[in-house]
């Protein structure tokens, strides 16, 4: 079935324009693409939501729904045209040829299906071999993808495996039958770091083994540094920046990717001295697509009658690289060399009186062992175990873990949602653990609020923006007329940096970066003096991310807010946090200044933890940890220290003590503490992590 | 697992023991008492008359009482009327003897006599359940492959011709209520009005042996009703299967079309209207209610109805506690076949 004998480029995509007809319109969602993948060769394709990036690779498939078409240019595989194949040849090809990795590995799997039937399906569709053979066949591959007792695995159901797990089934089941081109769509993004890094790591190594080329599509891209050789960058619909990985990053042709990269958390970045530089204005709907460069309207070179012409900008070749291209027409004028325009610099202000303090605070629930069946045994879930810490007035603590750690739990109890099990929580030496959010004064609940992580579902859709903040404010007794609480409505919209007018729209007529504002208007509207933001901009894009985590900083230095930052991306709680705690399965295993934090000696856990997130940087150097297995379940915790199943320095700590024994507190310098029984000296030798050349950290 | 139908079982007992209190209490109620003493006795009988008469015969005990002999809990009464007769509950009225049990309840198989028939009631209800049971068998037989078939049909292929079409017709039948579609099916196909008379349009010969020709109108009738809802179940859980991702996943295998729907699609789409088909068998004694009068095909509706309209308190009963037996095993059914198809109910 295999053309052996072919050797020219796996994929080769020219000039692909693909549109979506609705009734009103016809919608362009990608235009003029071209790109080639060599055999073995990985290659990148970047970009924000809605730039068009998932549209390529369900067009390589020939899977475009119902009003997706194919409207110009060709996509052929191993030199065949895909666009002029029957239904029968293109099923031959899926699955057996070029195959895909999803997203989200859950919905990706036939829930009410065995695992082993579903990848069995594979060689079966393809090759006609028997069940028995197939079987092996699959035992097989699922050993390959390292996945513990094959065997079992093979017998589950999908809801049976964890998320990281499940990851690991679709990619052998993408690899069945040893396809010569694998389409990877965010396959991680669904995934925590640990995990993801692990999932990373298995793709490399098995496009090496099987020599599969590899089309990844992300939106990070530090993963894609990580992962390919070549890189695509697109905005809108177009490709801006084709080449090699270390051509793009580090000779960088166009306006975009320059900004994309000045826009992300890199190391060095810091709140006060180099602020993150947010792209400007929002992303041009398909249909508002403005004419010329799509970027113009953006971009800080643009150049009025020559940007704006209404002729298309072809991709022009830069001279001195090999295979690298750009869509701009002054990049030969941009002195790509000049350095940064940072923006107003600040002062760090100084972090004031205690607000809050945890002591000993622990959450446990009861659980009952099987919900449907009911039975009398009950499980107890040990969410948060002996929280203790201080935050201080104009001050930024992150708090950093994988799910599952209890952070969430934490930001519920301080919030009232839930009731604390024991301990304390003093909020200005009151304590207001055991009081239900009823149950609590309006100060206090004005003064404790919360910015959620998505932004989309928070917002009430059928009630206009200003009515919502209104709301918020009536809740907490905030002027005495209507009339005044309007004025302190529209201040807000300031504060927040968005238009007045935006007072009389309705929520789904915003953009997530400008709902992700509202959100954080409404937790303002009470003079909030702690905001919880859980995880606030981890569902924004990019572009946006900067944008609204530099307007969160700023309202913080105005307002004095004590931030309790909720974040799984180690970048960006560098960029932003006084102080950092790490959390795993309800333990705080480290807690100190995020200088502290960031240099050795670690945790265990955060060392691996900076390990796995990618670093969008080619002259990082990165030490390579990975992780073994999933996170335990809080139902089922392990004995000893929590992090022992998964830790590399057990046995330098004494394998006996890490397994019977919860470790001590134990202060390392002032401020600085972690939960380990590693002894002093083996702690002072760790190495650093991350290294930043002297040249990028300045 | 055994726990869980265990709880179920205690639950359903509670539940059927409600449900009956409040029939026996409502057919218990004086003036349908009044109206038997007249009816048994005599129809010119004074208030004191109708008093003794039911005195003598234990009406007028308490409402707990009498509902505790009647399940057969309590010892059946022996009264000693004003006439001088000993009457005892257990002799069906008549002077107790020596043998005559203490207990005769629901419990001990004793269902009591139908006034209207003259007969055991556990008899007529058995009989009559076993004829509506083989009208319902082929109702089912001919509403559920029917339904699943037309919900997939139009469900695969989500706004084609096929699911508009199949779609529209489900609306329709579902839209007509059975008294109006078995009225037009017997002018249709019964009588000679449009020279179609393929059908008899009365099944009283099919409770004996049931034919083609006099069994497909009442089974139709039922079936179209039930069809057209079960199919719109089906084909709303067939497109949302069909739009999820492991479909897609499945297509970009290289699985062919026929093979998704048969073997991604269909289980995972069935897994709602399951729920749904079970919950038709209540509605379905609804609609033998009105289809055996129609048809005049004395089974269990039938039976229901005649009891109904001639004050036959004892027969009564008995229909109700069998019809909510019904209702409670379907649902038990329904709960553990739920669990059967959904894997992620099963383990957790």
């Amino acid at each position: 079935m295999k053309d052996t004998t072919y050797d020219g480029p796996i994929l080769e995509i020219d000039k692909l324009s693909i549109s979506f007809f609705t009734r009103l319109r016809e919608i362009p969602a990608v235009m003029d693409f071209s790109a080639s993948i060599m055999p073995g060769e990985a290659l990148g394709i970047v970009g924000e939501s809605g730039c068009g990036k998932s549209t390529v690779a369900l067009g390589v498939m020939q899977d475009l729904g119902v009003n997706g078409r194919i409207v110009g240019g060709s996509i052929k595989f191993k030199g065949q045209d895909l666009n002029t194949m029957t239904t029968e040849e293109l099923r031959d090809i899926r699955g057996s040829q070029i195959a895909m990795i999803y997203q989200e590995p859950m919905a990706s799997l036939n829930p009410a299906m065995r695992i082993g039937k579903q990848l069995m399906e594979v060689p079966m569709i393809h090759e006609g071999v028997s069940e028995k053979e197939a079987y092996e066949r699959a035992l097989e591959v699922v050993t390959d993808v390292k996945l513990p007792d094959p065997k079992r695995m093979l017998n589950s159901f999908p809801h049976q495996l964890s998320g990281g797990q499940q990851q690991r089934i679709v990619i052998a089941m993408a690899l069945m039958s040893k396809p010569s081109l694998l389409i990877l769509d965010e396959p991680t993004t669904a995934l925590d770091v640990t995990v993801e890094a692990a999932v990373v790591e298995l793709v490399k190594d098995l496009g090496k083994k099987y020599g599969t080329s590899m089309l990844f599509i992300s939106h990070n891209l530090g993963l894609v540094l990580e992962t390919c050789d070549r890189i695509c960058v697109m905005y809108s619909g177009e490709a801006v920046e084709r080449g090699s990985i270390e051509d793009v990053f580090d000779e960088m042709q166009h306006p975009y990717t320059q900004a994309l990269f000045r826009s992300i958390p890199l190391p060095g970045a810091d709140k006060n001295a180099r602020p993150l530089v947010a792209i400007p204005g929002n992303f041009p709907l398909p249909h508002e697509r403005p004419q010329g460069c799509n970027f113009g309207p953006r971009c800080d070179y643009f150049e009025d009658g020559l940007c704006n012409e209404a002729k298309p900008i072809p991709m022009y070749p830069v001279t001195g690289n090999e295979r690298h291209e750009t869509r701009c027409l002054k990049f030969q004028e941009i002195d790509w060399n000049a350095p940064i325009d940072v923006g107003p610099q600040t002062e760090k202000p100084e972090p004031g009186r205690v607000v809050l303090k945890m002591d000993n605070l622990k959450k446990y629930y009861e659980v009952a062992a099987s919900a449907l069946f009911g039975g009398g045994n009950k499980k107890v879930v040990k969410a948060n175990e002996t929280l203790s810490f201080e935050a201080r007035e104009a001050e930024t603590l992150a708090i950093v873990g994988e799910s599952g750690c209890g952070k969430s739990t934490f930001a519920k109890v301080l919030m009232g949602l839930e009731t604390a099990t024991d301990g304390q929580i003093l909020l200005d030496n009151q304590n207001i653990e055991g009081t239900p959010i009823e149950a609590r004064d309006t100060k206090t609940v004005s003064d404790v609020q919360m910015v959620f992580q998505n932004p989309f579902d928070t917002l009430n859709p059928s009630m206009t923006v200003g009515r919502q903040i209104i709301r918020a404010l009536e809740i907490f007794k905030i002027g005495k007329t209507d009339e005044d609480r309007r004025q302190r409505m529209l201040e807000l919209l300031d504060l927040v940096k968005l238009p007045r007018a935006f007072a009389d729209r309705m929520p789904r007529q915003l953009s997530g970066g400008q709902k992700q504002r509202v959100g954080i208007a409404r937790a303002f509207a009470g003079d909030a003096r702690i905001v919880v933001a859980d995880e606030p901009v981890s569902a924004l894009d990019v572009s946006v991310q900067a944008a609204v985590t530099d307007l969160l900083m700023e309202i913080q230095r105005e307002q004095k807010t004590t931030l309790l930052f909720i974040s799984h991306d180690l970048s960006i709680v560098r960029y932003l946090s006084d102080r950092v705690m790490v959390m795993y399965l309800g333990h705080v295993v480290e807690l100190g200044t995020t200088e502290q934090v960031f240099a050795p000696p670690y945790h265990p856990y955060t060392e691996a933890l900076l390990s796995a997130v990618p670093i969008a940087d080619t002259s990082v150097k990165k030490k390579h940890i990975v992780l073994d297995g999933d996170i335990p379940s809080a139902m089922n915790p392990p004995s000893g220290c929590p992090f022992q199943t998964r830790c590399r320095w057990k046995d330098k700590a004494g394998k006996e003590k890490c397994e019977t024994e919860v470790p001590p507190v134990r202060v390392l310098a002032e401020g600085h503490q972690v939960k380990c029984h590693l002894p002093d000296a083996e702690l002072a030798n760790m190495e650093p992590v991350i290294e930043i050349p002297a040249t990028a950290a300045e | 697992m055994g726990l869980f139908i265990l709880r179920r079982l205690g639950v359903m007992i509670l539940t059927a023991l409600c449900l009956t209190f409040i029939v026996f209490w409502l057919t218990n109620l004086y003036p349908n008492l009044e109206k038997l003493a007249k009816t048994q006795g005599n129809f010119r009988m004074s208030d004191e008359q109708v008093q003794t008469y039911l005195g003598n015969r234990g009406y007028t005990q308490s409402l707990p009482v009498k509902y505790g002999q009647w399940l057969g809990v309590l010892p059946g009464y022996v009264i000693e009327g004003t006439d001088g007769e000993t009457r005892a509950r257990c002799e069906a009225n008549g002077a107790p003897t020596e043998d005559t049990a203490t207990f005769c309840g629901i419990l001990q198989g004793e269902w009591g006599q139908s006034t209207v028939f003259k007969d055991d009631v556990s008899e007529i209800v058995s009989t009559r359940l076993g004829l509506t049971g083989k009208l319902m068998f082929w109702v089912m037989m001919v509403m559920v492959p029917g339904a699943l078939i037309i919900g997939v049909l139009a469900g695969m292929r989500e706004g084609s011709r096929t699911d508009r079409s199949l779609s529209t017709v489900s609306i329709v039948s579902t839209a007509t209520p059975e008294y109006v579609s078995g009225v037009i099916l017997i002018a249709v196909f019964a009588t000679p009005l449009f020279g179609m008379q393929y059908f008899k349009g009365t099944a009283t010969s099919a409770m004996d042996d049931a034919t083609f020709n006099n069994f497909f109108l009442p089974v139709i009738t039922i079936a179209l009703y039930g069809m057209g809802y079960i199919a719109r179940m089906t084909r709303a859980s067939m497109t949302e299967v069909m739009t999820a991702q492991y479909i897609r996943t499945a297509r970009l295998k290289g699985v062919s079309f026929p093979n998704i729907v048969i073997k991604h699609a269909l289980r995972n789409a069935l897994i709602a209207p399951f729920t749904v088909i079970m919950l038709q068998f209540p509605w379905l004694l609804n609609g033998v209610v009105i289809v055996e009068t129609l048809f005049n095909y004395k089974g269990f509706g039938w039976t229901l109805v005649q009891a109904a309209s001639n004050n036959d308190i004892e027969l009564l009963l008995g229909v109700s506690v069998v019809s909510v037996f019904v209702v409670l095993v379907t649902q038990l059914i329904s709960d553990i076949g739920y669990v059967f198809l959904n894997p992620r109910i099963r383990i957790s």
